[in-house]
């Protein structure tokens, strides 16, 4: 356990090198100069100079390249070109709020999509399956901003029930956690109903159904946990979906997470930022996946971690 | 005499089906009383495990239902009893252990756990009592350290082991008819003698009626009282079993044990000139690598094949015998370049070892296989035309017309009609897909045929015929088989000689009469002996001793002690 332990936190390292190489390379490629968005439009190009050499933009590119990550590795994300802040610093205020939002999207998501799922296997191929699987299949297809706007519409603006943006209360996190928790409501439901239809059809089923069991055991006991198993390492790596829906929902609820600070460098070239962002990310989904893959084997019995 | 615990009076099943409803049952009668075994025989489709889950009120639903009958248990109907009724009658009344032990267990509970849920559920006793009744009904199956099996998953024991557990499960509440749908189909001939030798000692205990269903009239002969044969849902013969063996009256259980291999019946082989050998392996071994630590090193190897040699020559078939996880099918991989190998493989005289994919290619045309499952082992979105004329295409053989006459005569070979080619797997029955698979595996004209247990998937009836076609076709082309099977039946039927194998190596080795009627190896007896024989006037065997083969992982560097054989007479070689 303990080996394996180490030998994946050393492959998740390694994957973050990676993914710092790749960004570096891609903001490296960009056609955008951040030296002419923080000098203005109307600055003269001596000044566009003199601040590519302040900000080390004319070194090579390894050179830029080493130098982020020696200083990422003592801790240092480097400066906000445009904001006067350290990155870390930015990211550390924004972090919790995109937290809480994920934690309780993920809490959203799961309690949807399970529940439709199992329900709709267990009625399978009658009105209440397929009136469930329409509802999954409009909320995987329905763009974010789109439900974001009319849950806004409906719940916030008509009948007043939540406010209309911000962040504080548990009222605030309603609205943004059920739009950022939809589409994955509809992929867990779909998954959750064809492996339960799975497991139904499996011998160990009969075998308890023989043994004289009701059907709530049967359900709770034998269908779900082994139902569920495909859906943990599917956690892991729905982290990464949250990154990208968060950037949406953040903007259109007004929620100071880190996904607005994304969207906000991104459009001003602030290549630190998004560098730091990029990180924070990566680093989730990498964690992300490592938790799901030590969860599986206490609920499983069969993997072993070697 | 007692009266009946079970009473089935003219019972009908209906299936629906795309066409209509299908009578798959067609008014069954029986009776069975305590103590009692009473074997439902016959081949698959003939309606035998139907009957059982309808007593168990298990039929699958909606496609299944009964359409009329009557099932009586003591005093209670169960045809058209609540959900609620039948809970209460399953298990404490009627238990039932099925074909698969692999998948019929929960794999996310303990041994203990499915145990105690299934006393619980019957007030059989109070919770705190309940661990000690499981470890209870362990001891009762003879399960080996049965206290350790308690907290253990069942992914952690053996298929005889699981089937002890369902069988302890199914005996939790001491019912009055155990149900046993193919208890041993699954498992190796040692541990199926085990298990069938416990459920005889637990009825003889208990009293319990058992309703045995089995395809294998050599389990029949060994296990029942009565025996009815079933075809199409219909009742074809009812009789003791020592009246049906000696005296069947329907033309159909004639046949059907007329088709049953017997073991020591198979009539002497032909004998053949000597010829060049096809194959030749020298000192072949297979291991598997199992990997951990931090650097994901290999840590221990699967010994699954050690150090084995052996020759084939043309015109001859030689059988690999042994137990599941003893190598026999690896070494049928080994020899195609499916698994990785160290050793000597030598083909019509030519090496094998190193050679690139591309020198591979007509090696490989040399040796094919025909795999167990003859469903499986062919594309459901292909023709069978198309799918027997691929290997043609792809060694660039035949090209243009030339390729359908060559497809249309390997059908015509195999006893099908050419006509059949433009069709899908889907429209034959597997007796035809196992042909089908014969015809691609000759379609390239090798010198070595390797049969992986090839006609263990089939009815006894089709085996027989399986089993003639090849026969046919090595008289015709003079070709080699090396003939993997668990079956000593079979093997007796159609090996030269026979090849035992135990945890990778062989243990014996010689002419199929020396190996089958002078086994010298003391594994080669105990297989011999475990094969159920279709004779119910033989005495049933005695209580039978459970062995642990031991385990193929080593950590690296180290291996088992190679065994060396020595001859005890012309050809016959036995592990000392």
């Amino acid at each position: 356990m303990q080996s394996y332990l180490i030998r994946r936190l050393l492959e998740s390292a390694l994957i973050l090198l990676g993914i710092t190489l790749v960004t570096f390379i891609l903001l490296y490629l960009v056609p955008a100069d951040p030296a002419r968005q923080i000098a203005g439009r109307s600055a003269t190009v001596e000044t566009v100079q003199n601040i590519r050499d302040q900000l080390g933009l004319n070194d090579p590119f390894f050179a830029q390249y080493w130098r982020y990550l020696t200083s990422l590795l003592q801790g240092d994300m480097g400066r906000s070109y445009l904001q006067r802040a350290e990155v870390s610093e930015l990211i550390a205020s924004r972090l919790p709020a995109s937290l809480l939002l994920m934690v309780a999207a993920i809490a959203t998501e799961l309690m949807m999509g399970l529940t439709i799922g199992i329900v709709a296997a267990l009625r399978r191929n009658r009105p209440a399956d397929h009136g469930l699987m329409i509802f999954s299949f409009v909320s995987i297809s329905a763009p974010q901003f789109v439900i974001g706007i009319l849950l806004l519409y409906v719940f916030a603006v008509q009948l007043g029930w939540f406010p209309i943006g911000g962040y504080g209360s548990f009222a605030h996190v309603v609205l943004p956690a059920v739009t950022l928790g939809f589409l994955g409501a509809g992929w867990y439901s779909r998954m959750m109903r064809s492996s339960m239809i799975d497991v139904l059809g499996q011998d160990f089923v009969r075998t308890a159904q023989a043994k004289g069991l009701g059907r709530a055991r049967i359900i709770l006991r034998h269908v779900i946990p082994n139902a569920i198993l495909p859906i943990i390492a599917m956690i892991g790596i729905d982290i990464g979906l949250f990154m990208s829906g968060i950037v949406v929902v953040e903007s259109v609820f007004g929620w100071p997470g880190i996904g607005q600070l994304a969207w906000q460098a991104i459009q001003r070239v602030d290549i630190p930022v998004i560098m730091g962002v990029t990180m924070v990310s990566a680093t989730a989904i990498v964690l992300g996946n490592l938790l799901a893959d030590l969860v599986a084997p206490m609920i499983d019995p069969r993997i072993k971690t070697k | 005499m007692s009266d009946p615990v079970l009473k089935v009076r003219e019972l009908n099943v209906q299936v629906a089906t795309p066409e209509g409803a299908k009578t798959v049952l067609d008014r069954l009668s029986f009776d069975l009383r305590a103590g009692e075994t009473l074997c439902l025989a016959g081949e698959s489709g003939s309606g035998k495990s139907m009957t059982a889950l309808a007593v168990m009120g298990l039929l699958p639903k909606p496609m299944c239902r009964i359409t009329g009958g009557s099932i009586r248990l003591g005093e209670t109907e169960l045809v058209g009893l609540s959900d609620a009724g039948y809970r209460r009658i399953r298990t404490a009344r009627v238990a039932m252990i099925f074909q698969e032990p692999m998948t019929s267990l929960n794999p996310l509970m303990t041994v203990q756990q499915q145990l105690v849920e299934t006393l619980l559920e019957h007030d059989a006793c109070t919770s705190a009592e309940a661990p000690r009744r499981a470890l209870q009904l362990l001891r009762d199956v003879q399960m080996t350290e049965p206290e350790r099996r308690l907290k253990q998953y069942p992914h952690e024991l053996s298929g005889g082991m699981r089937q002890r557990v369902m069988i302890a499960i199914a005996l939790a509440c001491d019912p009055e008819v155990l149900i046993a749908d193919e208890p041993t189909t699954a498992l190796d001939v040692t541990v199926q003698a085990e298990i069938l030798d416990l459920i005889r000692n637990l009825q003889r205990d208990h009293g319990t009626a058992v309703l045995m269903i089995t395809h294998d009239m050599g389990v029949v002969a060994e296990m029942a009282d009565r025996v009815i044969i079933l075809r199409h849902g219909q009742e074809v013969e009812s009789a003791p079993v020592r009246d049906l063996f000696a005296a069947p009256q329907s033309e159909y259980a004639q046949e059907l044990l007329a088709a049953v291999p017997r073991l020591g019946s198979a009539p002497p082989r032909r004998a053949r000139p000597a010829t060049d050998p096809v194959l030749e392996v020298e000192e072949l071994s297979v291991r598997f690598p199992v990997r951990g630590g931090i650097l994901n090193r290999v840590q221990a190897q699967v010994h699954a094949v050690e150090n084995v040699s052996f020759e084939i020559a043309a015109g001859e078939t030689l059988a690999l015998v042994g137990e599941s996880g003893c190598g026999k099918s690896t070494i049928g991989k080994a020899l195609l370049g499916l698994a990785p190998w160290t050793g000597s493989v030598k083909v019509a005289g030519r090496q094998t070892r190193g050679l690139g994919s591309s020198a591979m290619k007509p090696v490989r045309r040399a040796i094919q296989m025909v795999f167990q499952d003859p469903g499986a082992s062919l594309d459901s979105r292909m023709t069978v035309g198309d799918q027997v004329a691929e290997p043609l295409q792809i060694h660039g053989l035949a090209s243009g017309s030339e390729i359908a006459d060559r497809v249309a005569h390997l059908f015509r070979r195999v006893g099908l009609s050419p006509d059949m080619m433009a069709r899908f797997p889907h429209e034959f029955s597997g007796g035809q897909r196992q042909r089908i698979n014969i015809a691609r595996a000759l379609s390239l004209s090798p010198r070595l045929i390797v049969a992986d247990e090839s006609v263990s998937a089939l009815d006894v009836s089709v085996q027989a015929q399986v089993l003639e076609l090849l026969q046919e076709i090595q008289d015709e082309d003079g070709l080699a088989f090396l003939f993997i099977s668990h079956d000593m039946a079979v093997i007796e039927q159609v090996a030269d000689r026979v090849m035992v194998m135990r945890l990778g190596q062989v243990v014996e080795e010689g002419p199929r009469d020396a190996v089958l009627r002078d086994p010298r190896h003391a594994y080669t007896r105990r297989l011999l002996s475990a094969v159920p024989v279709p004779d119910p006037t033989r005495p049933r065997p005695e209580r039978i001793e459970t062995e642990s083969l031991g385990s193929p992982i080593w950590p690296v560097g180290e291996g088992p002690q190679l065994l060396n054989l020595h001859d005890v007479a012309p050809g016959h070689r036995v592990a000392s």
